[in-house]
């Protein structure tokens, strides 16, 4: 085992990945000599050459497109859209063409590409520099979407990515860049759709991911000292999800609080919440609850970002919530 | 450039086989037999013809949604073409995509595209793919000039020029954007444009199929060679509507005519009889097309419903030993 960073880890993914299989190249803004916006992708260009390393001009769009048509022509091309907010200019790519060119094409030929992009806020970024997207990908039958929280899983899910024959959106969180963790010599692989464990406990379960995770652990080890045992399941994937852990773990709780960076409203809380209703609502003593940013642009301003994003505090108030709830009564929103 | 008799009659007997192909299918839609949308390339035929004969079987083709002419020039199946477009099992797809997604892997048909300028960057990667895998393959992006005012065709012509891929940007001008005329579209000049990126450009009549043969086999050639892309633009005519059933009230006769009078079919019979060829032979070749795509027809009529299971199997890849949520 040895201490490496998020970023660090996803960089050494990358390189053990095209030192394995040489279909695999890489290209995006800034990718290969200037190392990546967030330094992830540094050293690359020197350890792979430039017919596998690739500056891109600014133009997404072809960028997500090529992917598509470098994946059907034998490569295993793995892009980077410098921000999440830029897969805008992608989304034809994706939505119209690598989602489904898989089935549409009757199952002829798979589409194994990698679209690695950068989500979450808290960076002061702004509006058009800080969003969580994640939750529309997830609602395109074709895409699978994964948002590691820590290093050795950052390293893990993306090999499993690279690996996997079907589109996949890699979410990173800008946060999480510099966040160390440990990652063995020999990582231990993750399949996608996989959940984890994040902490045990018994009385009210925490489904989240991404950057999210911390925040639950940290709102779950201020409940121990109550007495109050939390359970916090960190998905990595949202797109397939892990729906039978998140089943076990509410048979045990009977509580489930979803949290998650991105808006709340129509996001991938509200699937979970809506889903695990459907399945289990006799097993729940309790409605499940939604925690996530605030329906309003992320603003710029520091008093502004903090007060739409999620924390602690609002898991917090959530598992109380939860915790208290008592039949026939409703919730002031 | 004119081509021997041996060289045009195959690329008449394709053009042939597209033209009776597309009036078989305009029947079959007015008949209630092929459902969605129908969109025919009658009139266009030796674009499609005169480039596919400048390729080799590694080559890759991705195209538009005005595209059974180039899944036919790039040799699919002509049953499963059928069978796909009719919405069947047997279908190159399996009934899941129909006329506007006929792709044929097998023989580097990337697609038809429901996306105006959605096959451009499609092509573009194939050719990256060609480059980096050393194939010595090329790709060919088709599009319409309706594609042209599409900012992803700029920035397809600047990053395939930047990488020096062997890409061939084969536009079919018909000068209608759907229901719009070009002049209202696009303000720039294709070749212009091209060469603003340094990519050279020719236009040619595109429904002259030795005039698109002979340019296209000269610039695939260098395409091939690693000289970077190359723009083909073919002046070509548009003979139905939009969709099979638009009632083109945006169209006037006269340019309706004109189109009619430049018929690729006619001016390649023209050639044919100068050099000799007797017209009744031209006939049994026709005659033997048209054999041909009934049997395919009735093929496809005998050909099962898709089945439901196997296309909810195939959202994702299946994997040996593997699931999916």
């Amino acid at each position: 085992m040895a201490e490496t960073r998020y970023g660090m880890a996803i960089n050494r993914a990358l390189a053990d990945a095209m030192q394995a299989d040489s279909s695999v190249v890489l290209f995006g803004e800034d990718v290969a000599a200037p190392g990546g916006p967030f330094a992830v992708t540094r050293g690359l260009l020197a350890k792979f050459g430039p017919e596998r390393v690739r500056d891109t001009p600014i133009s997404e769009a072809t960028i997500a497109g090529a992917a598509v048509g470098a994946a059907m022509g034998g490569l295993k091309p793995v892009v980077e859209i410098m921000f999440m907010d830029f897969m805008t200019l992608a989304m034809d790519a994706l939505v119209n063409q690598a989602a489904k060119a898989h089935f549409m094409f009757g199952g002829q030929c798979s589409v194994p590409m990698v679209v690695r992009t950068p989500h979450g806020g808290g960076l002061n970024a702004g509006p058009q520099h800080s969003q969580c997207l994640e939750a529309w990908f997830a609602h395109v039958p074709g895409l699978k979407v994964v948002v590691p929280s820590n290093p050795a899983d950052a390293y893990a899910l993306l090999r499993a990515a690279i690996a996997d024959p079907d589109p996949v959106v890699f979410v990173e969180n800008k946060t999480l860049y510099s966040a160390k963790g440990e990652l063995a010599e020999v990582p231990q692989p993750v399949a996608i759709g996989d959940a984890r464990i994040a902490q045990n406990g018994s009385d009210v379960t925490i489904v989240t991911y991404g950057a999210s995770v911390a925040a639950a652990l940290k709102s779950a080890a201020s409940f121990a000292a109550d007495g109050i045992s939390v359970e916090v399941i960190d998905l990595r994937s949202i797109q397939p999800w892990d729906e039978r852990a998140v089943l076990e773990s509410v048979a045990k709780t009977r509580r489930l609080i979803v949290a998650h960076e991105a808006v709340t409203a129509f996001g991938v809380g509200a699937e979970i919440a809506a889903r695990i209703s459907e399945l289990a609502f006799g097993e729940l003593a309790a409605p499940v609850l939604r925690v996530g940013a605030d329906f309003m642009p992320i603003p710029f301003a520091r008093k502004l970002e903090r007060a739409c994003l999620p924390g602690e505090a609002d898991i917090t108030a959530a598992v109380r919530r939860s915790l208290d709830w008592k039949p026939n009564t409703r919730i002031t929103p | 450039m004119h081509l021997n008799q041996q060289q045009l009659l195959p690329l008449y007997e394709a053009m042939v086989l597209i033209r009776r192909a597309e009036e078989r299918l305009s029947r079959l839609f007015g008949d209630g037999e092929v459902p969605g949308f129908l969109h025919l390339s009658i009139g266009q035929e030796a674009v499609p013809v005169g480039i596919c004969a400048a390729l080799q079987a590694m080559d890759t083709v991705a195209s538009t949604h005005r595209g059974h002419g180039h899944a036919l020039a790039k040799g699919v199946n002509l049953d499963g073409f059928f069978a796909e477009i009719l919405g069947r099992e047997e279908g190159l797809c399996r009934g899941r995509g129909g006329s506007i997604h006929v792709a044929d892997l097998r023989v580097g048909m990337l697609g038809a595209n429901g996306i105006v300028g959605g096959g451009l960057p499609i092509a573009l990667g194939s050719a990256l793919a060609h480059q980096v895998r050393r194939t010595g393959g090329v790709s060919v992006a088709f599009f319409g000039d309706g594609a042209m005012a599409e900012g992803v065709l700029h920035e397809c012509l600047n990053l395939a020029s930047l990488w020096k891929l062997p890409l061939i940007f084969a536009c079919e001008n018909n000068g209608w954007s759907e229901f719009s005329p070009l002049d209202r579209q696009f303000a720039a000049q294709l070749g212009a444009l091209g060469n603003a990126f340094g990519i050279p450009a020719v236009q040619v009549d595109g429904s002259d199929v030795e005039a698109v043969c002979s340019e296209a086999t000269r610039i695939v050639a260098v395409a091939r060679r690693g000289d970077g892309p190359q723009i083909l633009e073919c002046k070509t005519f548009r003979w139905r509507g939009h969709y099979e059933g638009d009632p083109q009230k945006y169209r006037d006769a006269g340019d309706l005519a004109d189109a009619r009078s430049r018929d690729p079919l006619a001016v390649s019979g023209a050639r044919l009889e100068a050099m000799g060829i007797p017209a009744d032979r031209i006939r049994t070749l026709e005659r033997a097309v048209e054999a041909r795509i009934e049997t395919a027809v009735a093929s496809a009529r005998l050909g099962r419903e898709p089945d439901y299971a196997a296309a909810a199997a195939d959202v994702y890849t299946q994997v040996a030993g593997g699931a999916h949520g």
